[in-house]
């Protein structure tokens, strides 16, 4: 649904759209363990964003020839559903698909010691109910939860978030609408221990110092989602003391 | 001056991530060193002792050691050896060899008369490195075929409190409930007793273990409850 | 999946300890581009074509132009699309079959560098608003891998679509009519994509194959004729620092220019 030309974006009191800031995440919710039969499942809404992530594994990997032999291979399916689109999407993956779930599978990789777990696979899937901008972003940030409540072995959770410029401002967050009609798009995923760029893509049209700008909101975008995330976890994790019956 | 500091207090729940320690510390389980600074890897609570500092996870699965006791589920049957699954991210197999004390002539119909496909199995593994998988034995007293009774499964994490110290623990529940009870440290439990009531009581009792490992005089309410269960 | 060609590991080891003295096996500096060679126009049957070989790397880009329905959000615009093709006898690695993702992500790579920047008019593609436009078709066949695909295939990309010539014509009664003569696709803007390996925590330009399987991460810059960025994507299982990539950033810019000119004086 393309925007009419006479609406803007951010009106002169630099608000957007949806009432936030330009440097304001969406509002978002997170979830973990919540599938029965994965070994660690989460889910997350960002604004409109509706997306599930599960982990299986590590398992045996086979057919055998195809398992490395000293460390554990990570599979990524990034997948949208048929009605989580403005115009219904075939189901069969698309190119996009497949090159998210590459580049969602490389954001991930850097935290998990696949080192321990020779011979295997860690199986993660990645299903988007909803899509509203930013799904591989979001899609990273539950999947990493997912990593965690399947009890995998991390050097620390990665968060994601997208920043760009929409009508010659750097936002943060953008929604579906902000990224077609905006002139630059910036996905980053972030791992905050080792001050690490898991994730970057960028589309778009940006001066050098709007590029830095831009990655600069990006990793604060990330260091906010971060805390979010371990406050999930420990909502799944607190340890209740003793009930006497 | 070197700088010590622990930054969590014993049994508080710590993330992947999260910074446990800086400075002259050993990195326990579920733990990893970065310079001097210690994080942990897994969702658990931390605990330490003299240096190492350590997390006992919440959630994880189970990696087979040498010497443990398992409970396993036989999923194939070959010509010498039969595969098991013993909840562990590698598949363990038990060879024919180990079961039969005669030379062994391969022949395909003989394997699924001792053990066939669906079939539990109590065993001992006795090789696993990196390389391999999991070798088992069924050569001990008390392990083989598992003919009655039921197997639960617990977080593997959790079953060292359902032993308790020095077995104090699963012995008192053997007591009480007169069932017989074998641990596998891959988190399956077979419980025997004389009447499905007596063992209906020892698998609240392991459930309730599992809920509750981590507060203290757990052994004494487990007992109270199983005695009133009993009373019921 | 992707199974890495094997390379000893003492060579890989003496390559990883070069770069951290700031040397390359192949004598080349950190920032330095391997020997490019371009020719363009070596297929006829192409709308336009290239051919490049940067050092052992080959690639060669075909451009077919044909007429088709346009989207409906730009009712009047002509269309492009990029694919790529990892063809088997380029590399021991690369197998027969419908394309992976390794293919994929270069294919949309190109494509992001050429279509942010906006270097194709595709206004001046339309032939009936609403209903007829060209599309512009680049296919890029990849005929020896040794290493930095991207660069490769996006210089040859861009160097067949200055290429790029279409047939002129007229539109009567609702039919396209063939006129004598051509016309040069409309360019309008220059990107050039610069990709780094990252190994030992340094960062050079152009890997060739050997340092792709060493380094842990990679990452590619495309910039446009006004030094403008205009696609980024990192790859890899490794990651990169913020300041790793500004000065990639940095770098990217001096190279691009640099690669420019050899595409626009051919």
């Amino acid at each position: 649904m393309a925007k009419k030309s006479s609406e803007k974006l951010i009106n002169k009191n630099d608000v957007r759209v949806d009432g936030r800031k330009l440097n304001e995440l969406r509002p978002i919710k997170l979830e973990v363990g919540i599938l029965a039969n994965a070994d660690g499942s989460a889910y997350i809404e960002q604004g409109k964003n509706k997306i599930l992530a599960a982990v299986y594994g590590p398992k045996e990997l086979h057919p055998k020839h195809l398992a490395l032999p000293d460390r554990a291979l990570l599979h990524c399916r990034y997948h949208m559903a048929p009605f989580s689109v403005q115009e219904r999407k075939s189901p069969a993956p698309s190119r996009r698909e497949i090159e998210l779930s590459k580049v969602i599978r490389e954001s991930l990789e850097p935290s998990i010691f696949v080192e321990y777990y020779p011979r295997t696979s860690i199986d993660l899937f990645i299903e988007v109910l909803q899509a509203d901008g930013g799904t591989r972003c979001a899609g990273i940030t539950v999947a990493s939860l997912a990593l965690a409540d399947a009890g995998i072995p991390m050097r620390d959770l990665i968060s994601a978030c997208a920043a760009g410029k929409v009508e010659g401002h750097l936002v943060l967050d953008l929604t579906d609408t902000e990224d077609k009609a905006g002139e630059a798009d910036l996905p980053l995923a972030f791992m905050p221990n080792f001050n690490a760029i898991t994730l970057l893509q960028m589309d778009g049209k940006l001066a050098s110092d709007e590029f830095e700008q831009a990655v600069n909101m990006a990793v604060e975008g990330c260091k906010q989602i971060y805390a979010l995330q371990k406050e999930a976890l420990k909502a799944k994790y607190v340890v209740k003391e003793a009930v006497e019956e | 001056m070197i700088n010590l500091s622990i930054f969590y207090e014993k049994r508080q729940l710590a993330l992947p991530g999260d910074l446990l320690a800086e400075g002259d510390y050993i990195a326990g389980n579920n733990t990893y060193k970065e310079g001097d600074k210690i994080y942990a890897t897994r969702i658990g609570l931390v605990d330490y002792e003299n240096r190492k500092v350590y997390v006992v996870a919440l959630k994880s699965f189970y990696i087979p050691s040498v010497g443990d006791t398992v409970i396993g589920k036989v999923i194939e049957v070959g010509l010498s050896s039969w595969t098991v699954d013993i909840n562990a991210p590698y598949l363990a197999t038990l060879r024919a060899s180990d079961v039969l004390d005669r030379s062994f002539k391969p022949r395909k119909d003989e394997l699924p008369s001792i053990f066939d496909v669906s079939d539990l199995i109590i065993a001992k593994v006795v090789s696993y490195d990196r390389t391999c998988d999991p070798l088992l034995t069924v050569r001990e007293p008390g392990l083989g075929k598992i003919s009655r009774g039921q197997v639960i499964e617990i977080t593997p994490t959790k079953i060292p409190r359902v032993i308790g110290k020095k077995g104090s623990m699963v012995n008192m529940i053997k007591d009480e409930t007169g069932c017989q009870i074998s641990i596998g440290q891959n988190g399956l439990i077979l419980i025997n007793g004389k009447t499905p009531e007596d063992e209906r009581i020892a698998i609240m009792a392991i459930r309730k273990i599992e809920q509750e490992a981590h507060t203290s005089g757990l052994t004494n309410r487990i007992t109270e409850m199983i005695r009133r269960k009993k009373e019921e | 999946m992707n199974i890495p060609a094997m390379v000893v590991c003492v060579k890989q080891k003496r390559i990883a300890e070069l770069i951290s003295h700031g040397k390359r096996l192949d004598e080349r500096g950190l920032n330095e581009y391997r020997n490019i060679q371009l020719e363009v126009g070596v297929i006829e049957r192409a709308e336009g074509s290239a051919r490049i070989r940067l050092g052992k790397t080959e690639v060669m880009v075909g451009i077919k132009i044909e007429t088709g329905e346009p989207f409906p959000d730009v009712p009047n615009e002509g269309v492009l699309t990029v694919s790529a093709e990892l063809v088997p006898l380029a590399s021991p690695t690369f197998e027969a079959g419908p394309p992976d993702e390794n293919s994929i992500e270069l294919a949309r790579i190109v494509d992001r560098g050429i279509r942010e920047s906006k270097t194709i008019a595709t206004e001046k593609l339309c032939i009936t608003p609403n209903k007829k436009v060209f599309v512009v078709f680049v296919d890029i066949y990849v005929l020896n891998h040794d290493g930095n695909l991207i660069d490769a295939s996006a210089m040859a990309a861009l160097a067949a679509l200055l290429n790029t010539k279409m047939f002129n014509y007229e539109v009567k009664n609702d039919e396209i009519q063939v006129k004598p003569g051509y016309t040069q696709l409309p360019i309008v803007n220059y990107p050039i994509a610069v990709t780094f390996a990252k190994i030992n925590d340094k960062i050079v330009v152009d890997p060739w194959l050997e340092e792709e399987q060493v380094m842990d991460a990679r990452i590619t810059i495309t910039m446009d004729k006004d030094g403008k960025v205009c696609a980024v994507q990192k790859g890899g299982y490794g990651y990169f620092s913020k300041e790793r990539i500004l000065e990639a950033a940095k770098i990217a810019k001096e190279k691009s220019q640099e690669l420019r000119k050899i595409l626009v004086k051919s």
